[in-house]
């Protein structure tokens, strides 16, 4: 069937949306023709790309480079139980194709940086950002401004969503013009750490499909210049103006932004806080013998105790790194302390707290996922 | 603090605060303990451009919005 065709199952596929006059079969054509490319094929990613499938839009692109992890499934509902463990892209072009075999679904099975940001948006007429981290943020939004494609955008945390549109085309705000400069890593917590409620990505993600499609179709206004807002606790969506920086670096007057940059580099990733001297640490093999033997150390778990319900290990005492400090009289000064956290970073910080406190402290390396890993495969990991 | 030392009531995402008659943004963000940090700032809904906040003047009344950032996807 050709892109300018619509066969027989297509009519009747679509044909609720060929009822509508601001679609009709002239609007349909076009999401046949529009090309949309999902930054990520998470917990936003995944309802847009249901949604955007089954309009008949395509082809659909999906830039992922993860595997499906258990604590993916309550809400990336492109993977099924059975997904666990494979490609993302893989799992989501099973899954739409299956839904809508007329679309055509094209995967990029790699990490997004500076080097094939542009190649790959090139190719696509609406870019939606569905990603999970800072630098890729900047990195898509950069991208879409120096090629100047819509940017659908969304994000969320716990039981908060925004979204918007940062449309270079139409010359709107972008990204930069809301926050100039990412946080200092490590401050504004990602749904890995600090949790999002499953059903809020799917609130997000079909807005961002519903403005896709409007771009597509040229219908209808945008949130070009607003940012919605949404809280999932008090059920209130709300908008706020946008507002263009003519200082902007990236799509002001006069830019200093003018080709994609190191974003790795720019959101300080990988930089510790404090120049870090190494800790005093351990394996969780180490550890594991320690345990069998004689038990003559304190195990501190840093962790908050929301955590503990998941997982932790026997004979834990439980003290969250922002209150040990507080706390320090609860830990027993006569035996050494292991100390542990999630992955180990801040079994670090309070190995350090403790050292300076004058206990002699070790930290887990890897923390209790390493435990799980390595030790115990029965072990609930998040 | 402004110089004669007036305070006006205004609403900081939702709270009631006192600051400075005509202070600016870049002094509020300071006086609410979120200088340099990477926020964004509305002002009656409207956010306010990063260059624009040494000019930009709270009003008895306004309702200010700070908002962080969000990364999650």
């Amino acid at each position: 069937m050709s892109q300018s065709e619509l066969g027989k199952k297509e009519l009747e596929r679509y044909s609720r949306h060929l009822l509508i006059p601001e679609v009709g079969r002239g609007g349909q054509l076009s999401l046949k023709d529009g090309k949309v490319l999902l930054i990520g094929a998470g917990g936003l990613g995944s309802p847009a790309a249901v949604y955007l499938a089954s309009a008949g839009v395509g082809p659909l692109g999906i830039v992922d480079f993860d595997r499906v992890e258990a604590s993916n499934l309550h809400r990336q509902i492109l993977h099924f139980d059975g997904d666990v463990g494979k490609k993302k892209t893989e799992s989501a072009r099973e899954t739409l194709t299956q839904l809508n075999p007329h679309v055509q679904v094209i995967t990029h099975d790699t990490r997004l940086h500076k080097e094939n940001a542009l190649s790959i948006l090139g190719d696509y007429d609406v870019i939606i950002d569905g990603t999970d981290n800072f630098p890729t943020r900047y990195l898509v939004n950069d991208a879409c401004v120096l090629l100047g494609k819509p940017n659908v955008y969304g994000s969320i945390f716990r039981f908060d969503g925004q979204a918007s549109v940062f449309d270079p085309r139409g010359d709107g705000p972008c990204y930069r013009c809301l926050y100039p400069e990412p946080p200092p890593p490590g401050v504004v917590p990602s749904c890995a750490e600090g949790g999002v409620l499953g059903v809020l990505p799917g609130i997000i993600g079909v807005i961002q499909a519903t403005e896709a499609i409007k771009i597509i179709l040229g219908k209808g206004d945008t949130l070009t210049g607003r940012l919605l807002l949404y809280n999932a606790l008090e059920m209130s969506f709300h908008e706020l103006k946008l507002r263009k920086d003519p200082h902007c670096p990236l799509c002001g007057t006069n830019p200093t932004v003018t080709e994609l940059i190191d974003y790795e580099g720019f959101c300080r990733i990988g930089e510790s806080e404090e120049p870090a001297e190494a800790v005093a640490s351990l394996t969780v093999v180490e550890l594991k013998e320690k345990m069998e033997g004689e038990r003559s150390f304190v195990l501190l778990d840093v962790r908050e105790s929301h955590e503990t319900e998941i997982c932790q290990l026997t004979g834990s005492v439980l003290i969250p790194l922002g209150q040990l400090a507080n706390r320090m009289d609860e830990v027993p000064r006569a035996t050494p302390v292991i100390a542990y956290c999630k992955k180990g970073i801040r079994g670090e910080k309070a190995v350090r707290l403790l050292n300076e406190a004058g206990f002699t402290a070790t930290n887990l390396e890897g923390g209790i996922i390493a435990w799980a890993e390595q030790i115990d495969p029965e072990m609930a990991r998040y | 603090m402004s110089q004669d030392g007036c305070l006006v009531k205004i609403l900081v995402n939702g709270e009631p605060q006192e600051v400075g008659l005509n202070v600016s943004v870049d002094g509020l963000l300071v006086s609410l303990g979120y200088g340099g940090k990477a926020v964004a700032v509305a002002v009656n809904r409207d956010f306010v451009p990063r260059s624009s906040y040494p000019q930009t003047r709270i009003q008895e009344g306004d309702e200010i919005e700070i908002l962080a950032p969000m990364q999650g996807g």
